[in-house]
């Protein structure tokens, strides 16, 4: 029996391997996430220990706002000075260095724009001198207030050299420094892990990167011979007490790393969402595949019962074979999900800027969850017609069984059941009723959708094939082609509903993302009332800022009749992380966003006051008098009164500060700018003269309103397209379901083939038909997913009308594109199936048995 | 008319009072009516008849591949009716072989691997003399490891023929096994069938409608509507003709 088995699946190993292929990309997906993270995680864990190989003891303040690695740069509360003299006391200390370390010193190239950083922080710190790890490679050390050094990476990127004069953008405007020297780092690297590096005298990093004098940003300790990092650092502990945070060096390192590695695991859910996806249309096509084999060996099927195999048997041997496809796709599926992991890896690497990368790692959970996927979806999907197999009779091994037209109601009442079952999850995620579980809700709802209307098909497909074959009944080959495609509804149904998914995954988001966009748009039209924007795109990890001199300086321009600048920051508001703001012209909420007062007032706010959003007042139970706590990213914490309330909308903040609050934002400087023009002043003559205002904020620009609104809504362009390469790849999958469907249909259909060949139908008139039995099972299945991916993308922006998302756009035009897509995916996909009916030996077609 | 032949204590097969319908309503058709029949051990029986006399249903539900309507059947010492699945299963796996007329074997095994197929299916190890003797009778030994594909259709079926006697099976069902061979072909197997018969006792019930093919029987069963009207002991090809043309001419009278 198990020889029986083994060789009949060799028999058809292409065939099975086809479908398996599927798999072999799920399992690639799966086991590249997990070798990827594994790798760039060594690699991190690599680089912060040898960042931190001379540190032994570290002490710093625990940071006013904690913020997680998705929120955002934390900012370190500073040091001050007498706490380094207080370590320096410590016995056992053996050197105490006090370290101005912070995110945000951005250089300006010979270019003249900021050196961009695709993740790593641009830090600016105090020149320390050199160490083991670190040397100088040419020139020397800062020794005067407006000399820098930089790292050599840095230094190569700017294009700058020793001698230069070169502007940099820190807390303060841009200012202008010598580069007096240039270092790197041991092994010759020019980086530690692509970190832009600048640093300054330690009087101005503390004045620019910390905003103060006499602090520090943490204190670096080295022990003593015989003295343990350990032991120190509790010793240290008790000396500088509760307030600050003592760690070894390894602990830093570990702490780092881990931070980061938190990061990455937005890599791995990328990774993980496209295994599903893939996995998802694999199963159908593993199905179909089986179902079509079964078909086919129904006499050798039933021969093995007439000569004594039981139901369980044939069951086992189905599923054997299933398990042997699983198997190899998952070996190559892990094969090929290392060498994507590595070459994300690669990838991650170059864009960071030079991460040195730690060696290939394939951790066991990669294998396992290879083998586990492989096998699971595999089996699983052979299950059905496995068992379908141990049902035919023994007696169809000696007599042509009709396969008699089974009913469709019971998989038509099953799909209704699934497909409700679906729709309600979604309804319940997307309502908001699942409370923690919304995500898993939704998920789980558009799976159950996709299979509900994949058991539907088969109904659908009878009237939908009949009328979209109808188009081609004008000649003789495609009326045939029309008629084998709704021969056997199951068939075409899983093979169109294999192409459904990616289409309507696509579709769905496309829906979603457009929707969003218009929405925006059309509310920034609405209500922005400003003529000019001053933005840019970041050029690291902090958002893009610039001088507020600007805001006053372009005030005074002519014509311009209000300017806003406004800053944000991640503050604690009686102890909840919140998003606050501040507009330099309070008076900016009413008159270019539109905002109208539902309590208090909110045209002016004095220093200890502030004015929250209708929704935020009420989440938070604050009215107009309420006192709240705010303590900002820098500086004590303060409290401030509810002097107004205004209607929440798309455009304003939960929180709005008074201008003077700014000074103690992680970025203390404007991060937007807004301009609004007295009436009959004409824009060309105002927009250049910001321009060369913003000369020295060379990280943003100036733009008309409609430029802005486009420059915002394009943010959401790059993740559509993202998400469409990916799933462009589940539809290449379905593609290949539809080659592997119509090289079975040929195959099985030899003799009548041969037939139609010996009363004269001609060798092009044969592929004809085959491609038309193609073009209409893709047309159907990109209809099917045009229609699903709307309906689940219009649930989608319905339920996200609280969230400002008010117009539902749908992309016609798109829509459009998948159908003339499917019918060329048809034509390609019948190639090869069509030469084979061609190349049909009509004489031994006849004579096939 | 009911034929009750040769009584005798030692049954491979007996069918009693058997009805088979399909269908329901006007679309109704009764393939049997009422048959009684016995099949001796270690005899050769043929079942002739013209087409639609339900000589081949006659044969399905005596091997327990279709269900009868009303009536018994049984193998041996085994009651074939109202057993489940799993019942039937270990019957045809002990006590029932079958020989197709499209010779039904595993394209991708090789004919030794399609002989020892039953065996293997149901866990057992061949019985080495009893094999030896099999292959030998056949007279395949220098062909056993070619695929059905490298043999020709006469050793293609006296491979199926080897698959159904080496598990030694109480009956062998031949559903028309020289319906596919050319005559000389049809003589090798029917010879071949005629000896295990002979030499080792091994009970036979062969479906054809082929007079020279049922000579090589010790017994002829004439099925026409449904009903058994006729048996010839020791047949020759001229008999086997004669009846069948009785049988034919009233058919052809009435329809």
């Amino acid at each position: 029996m198990l020889r029986a088995t083994l060789k009949s699946l060799l028999a058809r190993k292409l065939r099975l391997l086809l479908s398996g292929l599927a798999v072999v990309l799920g399992v690639m997906f799966v086991s590249g996430a997990f070798v990827l993270t594994d790798t760039l995680g060594r690699s991190f864990d690599a680089v912060f220990a040898d960042a931190t190989s001379d540190l032994d003891v570290n002490v710093a303040a625990k940071p006013k706002v904690a913020l997680s690695e998705a929120e955002g740069e934390q900012v370190a509360a500073p040091v001050p000075a007498s706490v380094v003299e207080r370590v320096r006391s410590v016995p056992g200390v053996a050197e105490v260095k006090g370290v101005v370390n912070a995110d945000g010193a951005r250089l300006i190239g010979s270019n003249g724009k900021v050196v961009t950083s695709f993740g790593p922080p641009q830090l600016g710190e105090n020149w320390l001198g050199e160490s083991d790890l670190l040397k100088l490679r040419e020139g020397r050390g800062p020794q005067a207030d407006d000399e820098i050094v930089v790292n050599a990476a840095l230094a190569e990127a700017a294009k700058v050299k020793v001698g230069d004069r070169v502007g940099v953008l820190t807390l303060a405007p841009k200012k202008e420094f010598t580069l007096v020297g240039v270092f790197g780092y041991s092994g010759d690297r020019g980086s530690i892990g692509g970190v832009n590096e600048v640093a300054f005298t330690t009087p101005v990093a503390q004045q620019l990167m910390l905003g103060k004098p006499d602090v520090f940003s943490n204190v670096a300790v080295r022990a003593a011979d015989g003295t343990t990092p350990e032991a120190l650092r509790d010793q240290v502990a008790r000396a500088v007490g509760a307030d600050y945070e003592v760690k070894t060096g390894e602990q830093v390192a570990a702490d780092a790393s881990a931070s980061l590695k938190e990061g990455l695991s937005f890599f791995n859910k990328i990774l993980l969402g496209f295994a599903a996806v893939a996995l998802l249309v694999g199963t159908f096509l593993i199905l179909n595949t089986f179902s079509i084999i079964v078909a086919q060996r129904t006499r050798e099927l039933a021969l093995m019962r007439a000569i004594g195999a039981s139901g369980r048997q044939i069951i086992g041997s189905v599923v054997l074979e299933a398990v042997a496809v699983g198997l190899i796709a998952s070996v190559l599926g892990l094969a090929a999900g290392i060498g994507v992991g590595a070459l994300l890896a690669y990838l991650f690497g170059k864009l960071a800027g030079g991460l040195a990368l730690a060696g290939l790692g394939v951790p066991p959970a990669a294998v396992i969850g290879a083998f586990a996927v492989g096998l699971v979806i595999t089996v699983v999907a052979a299950l059905l017609p496995a068992i379908r197999a141990a049902r035919i009779p023994p007696i169809a091994a000696m007599q042509d069984v009709a396969t008699p037209d089974r009913p469709l109601t019971k998989v038509t009442v099953g799909g209704a059941v699934v497909t409700a079952i679906g729709a309600a999850l979604l309804f319940l995620g997307l309502g908001g009723h699942a409370g923690d579980n919304t995500l898993a809700t939704i998920l789980g709802g558009v799976l159950f959708a996709f299979i509900g209307v994949a058991l539907l098909t088969p109904l659908i497909s009878r009237p939908v094939v009949a009328l979209l074959g109808a188009i081609f009944a004008w000649s003789v080959p495609g009326k045939l082609g029309r008629l084998n495609s709704g021969r056997n509804p199951r068939r075409t149904a899983i093979t169109a509903a294999a192409l459904m998914v990616g289409i309507a995954l696509v579709t769905g988001v496309t829906v979603i993302l457009d929707s969003a966009k218009g929405s925006i748009s059309a509310l920034a039209e609405d209500t922005i009332k400003a003529e000019l924007v001053i933005s840019g795109a970041s050029s690291g990890p902090r958002p893009a800022s610039f001088d507020p001199a600007v805001l006053d300086k372009a005030a005074a321009i002519p014509g311009v009749q209000l300017v806003d600048g406004e800053y944000g920051d991640m503050a604690m508001v009686d102890g909840r992380r919140t998003w606050v703001a501040a507009s330099s012209d309070v008076a900016a909420l009413e008159r270019i966003f539109g905002a109208t007062a539902t309590a208090g007032d909110i045209s002016r706010l004095g220093p200890d006051q502030l004015l929250v959003s209708s929704d935020t007042a009420k989440s938070r139970k604050l009215s107009v008098g309420s006192t709240v706590r705010v303590q900002l990213s820098r500086g004590e914490a303060r409290s401030y009164t509810v002097s107004g309330i205004y209607e929440s909308s798309q455009l304003t903040n939960p929180m709005t500060l008074p201008p003077q609050a700014a000074a103690d934002f992680a970025i203390p400087q404007p991060i937007q700018g807004f301009v609004q023009l007295s009436p009959g002043t004409r824009v060309a003559d105002v927009q250049p003269q910001i321009e060369r205002l913003l000369a020295d904020s060379p990280e943003v620009s100036v733009a008309d309103r409609a430029a802005f609104i486009k420059q915002q809504t394009s943010q959401l362009d790059t993740p559509l397209r993202m998400i469409q390469i990916l799933l462009a790849l589940a539809i290449v999958i379905a593609v290949l379901g539809i080659i592997n469907t119509l090289a079975l249909s040929v195959l099985e259909r030899t003799r009548e083939l041969g037939l139609l060949r010996a009363i004269g139908l001609r060798r092009a008139q044969t592929m004809r038909m085959i491609t038309v039995e193609a073009v209409v099972i893709s047309i159907f299945g990109a209809l099917l997913g045009v229609v699903v991916g709307t309906g689940l993308g219009a649930a989608v922006v319905r339920a996200l009308k609280d969230e400002g998302i008010t117009d539902l756009v749908l992309p016609w035009g798109q829509m459009g594109t998948f159908l003339v897509l499917a019918a060329i995916v048809g034509v390609v996909a019948a190639v090869l199936p069509a030469i084979r009916a061609a190349r049909i030996n009509v004489l031994g077609a006849i004579a096939h048995d | 008319m009911t034929a009750t032949v040769g009584r005798q204590a030692q049954a491979a097969a007996r069918a009693s009072d058997v009805w088979k319908v399909y269908g329901s309503g006007e679309a109704q058709v009764t393939a049997l009516r009422g048959v009684t029949c016995e099949f001796e051990r270690g005899r050769f029986t043929a079942i002739m008849g013209p087409s639609g006399s339900g000589k081949s249903t006659l044969m399905h539900c005596l091997a327990g591949l279709d269900t009868v309507t009303r009536g018994t059947v049984m193998i041996g010492d085994t009651t074939v009716t109202g057993l489940g699945d799993a019942g039937l299963t270990r019957l045809r796996r002990d006590k029932v072989g079958f020989i197709f007329q499209q010779f039904n074997l595993l394209p991708t095994l090789t004919a030794q691997e399609n002989i020892l197929l039953p065996l293997s299916i149901a866990g057992r190890k061949p019985d080495p003399a009893w094999y030896d003797t099999v292959i030998d009778t056949v007279g395949l030994r220098d062909r056993l490891g070619h695929r059905p594909a490298q043999l020709s259709g006469g050793q293609q079926q006296r491979v199926a023929c080897a698959r159904a006697l080496v598990a030694r099976p109480e009956v062998i069902f031949a559903d028309e096994p020289t319906g596919n061979l050319d005559s000389r072909a049809g003589a090798e197997v029917l010879n071949f069938l005629h000896n295990s018969v002979r030499e080792h006792g091994q009970t036979i019930v062969m479906v054809t409608h082929d007079p020279t093919a049922a000579a090589y029987a010790d017994r002829v069963v004439f099925l026409a509507d449904g009903q058994i009207v006729s048996e010839l002991i020791e047949p020759t090809a001229d008999t086997v003709l004669d009846t069948m043309k009785k049988l034919d001419a009233p058919a052809e009278v009435g329809n």
